[in-house]
């Protein structure tokens, strides 16, 4: 996983809607965020709006202490819109991959009554 | 906008960038196209989701808003006349002894058409439904996702739930029709439009919206129409509302629909097609746009583009076994108005 010294791969937790945990290695080098990471694994997300923060199909829990970046105003507009929000929502699509992800715990959210 | 039946060359399935694009192809090879949209307005994602955001890869475009792209587009395939059916599903397809097919709308109308285009990307956008026991049950009998006439709502005691710019819209708008309107929100502030969640607060504190912020509705009650909304608030506990309507605003989400069962060849909700000419399994329909699937398919609408004007092309052939095709550049012929 390091490579003098630096990281070229990190790995996160993933819980599926079905309550299945995911470790999903992700490189570095290919600037994903965590929607595509979820399309790439060939979980239930479908990406709708391609990343835009316009759609919500990959709204999840943040479930450990990582301090990522703010929401920005666009993803708060969207999470005001979805169902079953929680303080720790976020949409996978706004989360990039980076180094300081490495561990991370998500889980998806439930997407509606169907 | 609706008729009840409507006979045409090519119907294509989906009024979002793709399927306006392909009426101008088809147009240049003299075919009349009828469009079929769920949504109330022509555009498809580009007009109901992000019609303020740029698009940075149209050919010829270094940047052009989404909704200013399907303007143009609606310009630019006016010379060919399309027509129209907003605010239907296309529902269930026949084809018929002659080749032909007729579909039929979720509001009944009847379509014939000597080919199919489906160009219905992510599929129909319905609204999101909360997962509340017993919804389903009070569909039409007090519960609603769409709001088609607020007059529905006069004298009326109504609960609306959700954040978004249409739950603050509806709410500022019903305030003046219905009895008693009820906002209930997830969450203690609104970060929509600044001026509509204002408005709201206004309303509220002059008693003439009952605002319910962390607050989520949890169950319905009735007795064969809706009588009551039980709700329930993050520190307060819960809280009981007569209601006559509950309006679940929270956006709307794709569903394939009932494409689904046109025993089309799908793979992970996409339609499988065949990249010589995009069409489908079921000769005479094709699929074009981020709708389908193939071996190495971007979901970009360039591409839909090319594939909904090679589509158009072996529809012609498909409609007109014996007649030739010959291909024209419009710098040379011009575009022929019908």
């Amino acid at each position: 996983m390091h490579f003098n010294g630096l990281m070229d791969e990190i790995t996160i937790h993933l819980t599926d809607r079905e309550g299945e945990l995911h470790d999903i290695e992700i490189p570095l080098d290919i600037d994903l965020n965590l929607m595509e990471v979820c399309k790439a694994s060939d979980l239930d997300v479908d990406g709708t709006c391609g990343g835009m923060a316009l759609c919500a199909s990959c709204h999840m829990y943040v479930e450990s202490d990582h301090e990522l970046p703010e929401p920005s105003e666009d993803e708060e507009i969207m999470l005001d819109q979805v169902l079953f929000v929680e303080d720790n929502s976020r949409l996978g699509c706004q989360i990039k991959v980076t180094e300081d992800i490495h561990g991370l715990k998500v889980r998806l959210a439930h997407l509606g009554s169907e | 906008m609706s008729q009840n039946s409507v006979d045409t060359d090519l119907l294509i399935v989906g009024a979002g960038p793709v399927g306006l694009f392909t009426v101008f192809e088809a147009g240049l090879l003299k075919m009349r196209c009828h469009l079929i949209d769920a949504l109330p307005i022509p555009g498809g994602q580009c007009a109901e989701i992000y019609p303020k955001k740029p698009i940075y890869d149209i050919p010829g475009y270094p940047s052009i808003l989404a909704g200013d792209l399907i303007d143009n587009l609606m310009k630019q395939i006016e010379p060919f006349k399309p027509t129209f059916t907003l605010g239907e599903r296309a529902q269930a397809l026949q084809k018929l002894d002659d080749g032909s097919f007729m579909v039929t709308s979720s509001r009944g109308t009847i379509i014939k058409a000597k080919a199919i285009a489906i160009a219905a990307g992510l599929g129909c956008f319905e609204p999101r439904k909360p997962a509340l026991e017993n919804l389903e049950k009070y569909e039409d009998k007090g519960v609603d996702y769409i709001i088609r006439d607020p007059e529905v709502y006069r004298n009326k005691k109504v609960v609306i739930a959700g954040g978004g710019d249409s739950a603050l819209d509806w709410t500022i708008f019903l305030a003046d029709v219905a009895e008693e309107v009820t906002l209930v929100h997830r969450r203690s502030s609104f970060r929509g439009a600044i001026d509509s969640a204002e408005k709201v607060a206004v309303l509220a504190g002059q008693g003439r919206v009952n605002l319910l912020t962390d607050t989520e509705a949890k169950e319905l009650n009735g007795n064969g129409v809706l009588k009551e909304v039980i709700l329930n608030h993050k520190t307060e506990g819960q809280i009981k509302l007569p209601a006559d309507n509950f309006i679940p605003l929270f956006g709307l989400s794709p569903k394939l629909g009932p494409i689904a069962d046109w025993e089309l060849n799908i793979s992970k909700n996409a339609i499988e097609v065949d990249t010589t000419d995009y069409s489908t399994n079921i000769p005479g329909i094709y699929a074009i746009g981020d709708i389908n699937t193939y071996p190495g398919k971007l979901k970009l609408i360039l591409c839909g583009f090319h594939e909904g004007t090679l589509a158009v092309q072996s529809a012609f052939k498909y409609m007109y076994p014996d007649k030739k095709l010959s291909f024209k550049y419009t710098t040379v012929q011009g575009v022929n108005a019908f």
